[in-house]
């Protein structure tokens, strides 16, 4: 386990993208991720994950701050590739309603219509990436609550979500704690157990876990109602910001690009597919 | 039921609290199954245990809080229709709370089997419907695919939840203080 993963490796810079409230980043990010999202057409993720790399580079996002998940992406997105191909290699055929083999392997025909579609697929799980990086990157997490609150969230969930983020380094150092302590005592947790005694040692950890775990929320949500927690039906938050004109700019322009896709899914290619084969 | 929805303090820490445990548990704790991009999860034994000591409500947040952030942490972008699959997960494991008596410290038999049975129900309509039709709705992935993997990921959950949840809610019932285990001297 790596103990020095940071949730949210927050790195603080006075960027335009830094400047902009939490509010802003969480409903652009919502509106872009949904465009990408709904469209199939390769045109339009293109120019999205153009878009989004230029707005990488203009949060000063260091390559080594994302080189772990760009890994974990490309991974998922290669095995996602190979089975979705070996489930249903005829999916492309399906959708785009023509068929233009050019090899056969195995009874199995490969398609363009299947390769297109594929790619495709690939670019749009892939530029959804950027945005999200770009989101946790930039946000700083004490601002994240006041900005789930802001977009309409009930503040409780919200501050759950603060929570959550709050005590999610204590949690990790107590499971390493009680990790090592475990193996101390001569528990096999590594790959060399076999697959049942690995299930069990795995609860070995949770529980001891869990318990401290209950203590501790008993602990706090004493000392919430001390203070009178949720008593009243709105909260403020310390790090809420007001919009300001480049917040708006930035709102406006994820709008438009949102209609804008929609827009050429119902105008211009008639569904959410792009199909160059007719 | 009236306050199966309740929330007070304590269900918003123990949201907070049981999502960052679900978070790490999701991340590392894990054991691998031969159907790609599955694996057997030890966190939905952890929010089915909480989901039964603090209702729907917490069960659904920490579920859904809990997999959208390790998959942020991991994949930079959460993959919605899983995500939303995980709440609801969650809630219905929540249809547990207070029909057991493992707050009275009694986690026995009927218990266990009102228990088992609500978790089955849960994980069966979230992986095998809500899960595949969100991926095919939002992502247009093909059909035998996504049923394929939303079956797989029931049953191995199903093992999880049972055998973690059930262990957990026994060894918690055993720290609870019975009810009428005082007597008249």
């Amino acid at each position: 386990m790596n103990a020095k993963l940071k949730l949210f490796s927050y790195n603080m810079a006075d960027t335009f993208i830094h400047r902009l409230s939490g509010v802003t980043k969480l409903v652009c990010f919502l509106l872009l991720t949904f465009a990408v999202m709904f469209s199939y057409d390769i045109r339009v993720i293109l120019g999205m994950m153009v878009l989004s790399i230029i707005l990488m580079r203009m949060a000063q996002i260091r390559f080594s701050q994302i080189r772990l998940m760009l890994v974990y992406v490309l991974i998922f997105l290669l095995t996602n590739a190979i089975i979705s191909f070996f489930f249903s290699p005829e999916q492309g055929v399906k959708i785009y309603g023509t068929k233009h083999a050019f090899a056969e392997v195995w009874g199995i025909s490969l398609t363009w219509e299947q390769v297109f579609y594929q790619v495709t697929k690939f670019f749009k799980y892939a530029s959804v990436v950027p945005l999200g990086m770009i989101f946790l990157l930039t946000t700083n997490p004490s601002e994240f609550a006041s900005s789930l609150n802001g977009v309409g969230v009930n503040y409780k969930a919200a501050y759950a979500v603060a929570l959550t983020l709050r005590y999610f380094p204590d949690v990790q150092r107590d499971y390493h704690d009680i990790y090592l302590a475990q193996q101390a005592r001569g528990l096999e947790l590594s790959s060399k157990a076999k697959f049942f005694d690995r299930f069990k040692n795995s609860l070995l950890i949770v529980i001891p876990l869990i318990f401290s775990t209950l203590d501790r929320i008993e602990v706090i949500s004493n000392a919430m109602d001390l203070r009178g927690f949720s008593k009243s039906k709105t909260r403020t938050w310390y790090t809420s910001r007001k919009l300001s004109r480049q917040d708006v700019l930035a709102l406006v322009v994820s709008a438009v690009l949102l209609l804008f896709t929609v827009a050429v899914s119902v105008f211009i290619n008639r569904s959410r597919f792009y199909n160059p084969f007719i | 039921m009236k306050d199966l929805f309740k929330v007070n303090t304590k269900t918003i820490v123990a949201t907070g609290l049981g999502a960052a445990i679900f978070t790490l548990l999701f991340m590392f704790v894990k054991v691998p199954s031969p159907v790609p991009e599955t694996s057997f999860q030890t966190a939905y034994g952890v929010s089915a245990f909480f989901a039964t000591l603090f209702g729907p409500i917490a069960g659904a947040l920490i579920a859904f809080i809990g997999h959208a952030l390790s998959d942020a942490i991991q994949y930079g972008t959460p993959w919605w229709s899983w995500v939303i699959a995980s709440g609801v997960s969650g809630f219905i494991f929540g249809l547990a709370f207070k029909r057991t008596k493992v707050e009275e410290g009694e986690f026995k038999g009927k218990d266990i089997l009102t228990f088992n049975i609500i978790q089955i129900i849960g994980n069966a309509i979230a992986w095998v419907v809500v899960a595949p039709l969100l991926d095919i709705i939002i992502y247009q992935e093909p059909a035998s695919l996504v049923f394929t993997q939303g079956i797989t990921a029931a049953i191995m959950n199903i093992v999880s939840t049972g055998v973690i949840g059930t262990l957990l809610l026994i060894a918690y019932a055993a720290t609870r203080t019975k009810k009428g285990s005082l007597s008249k001297g």
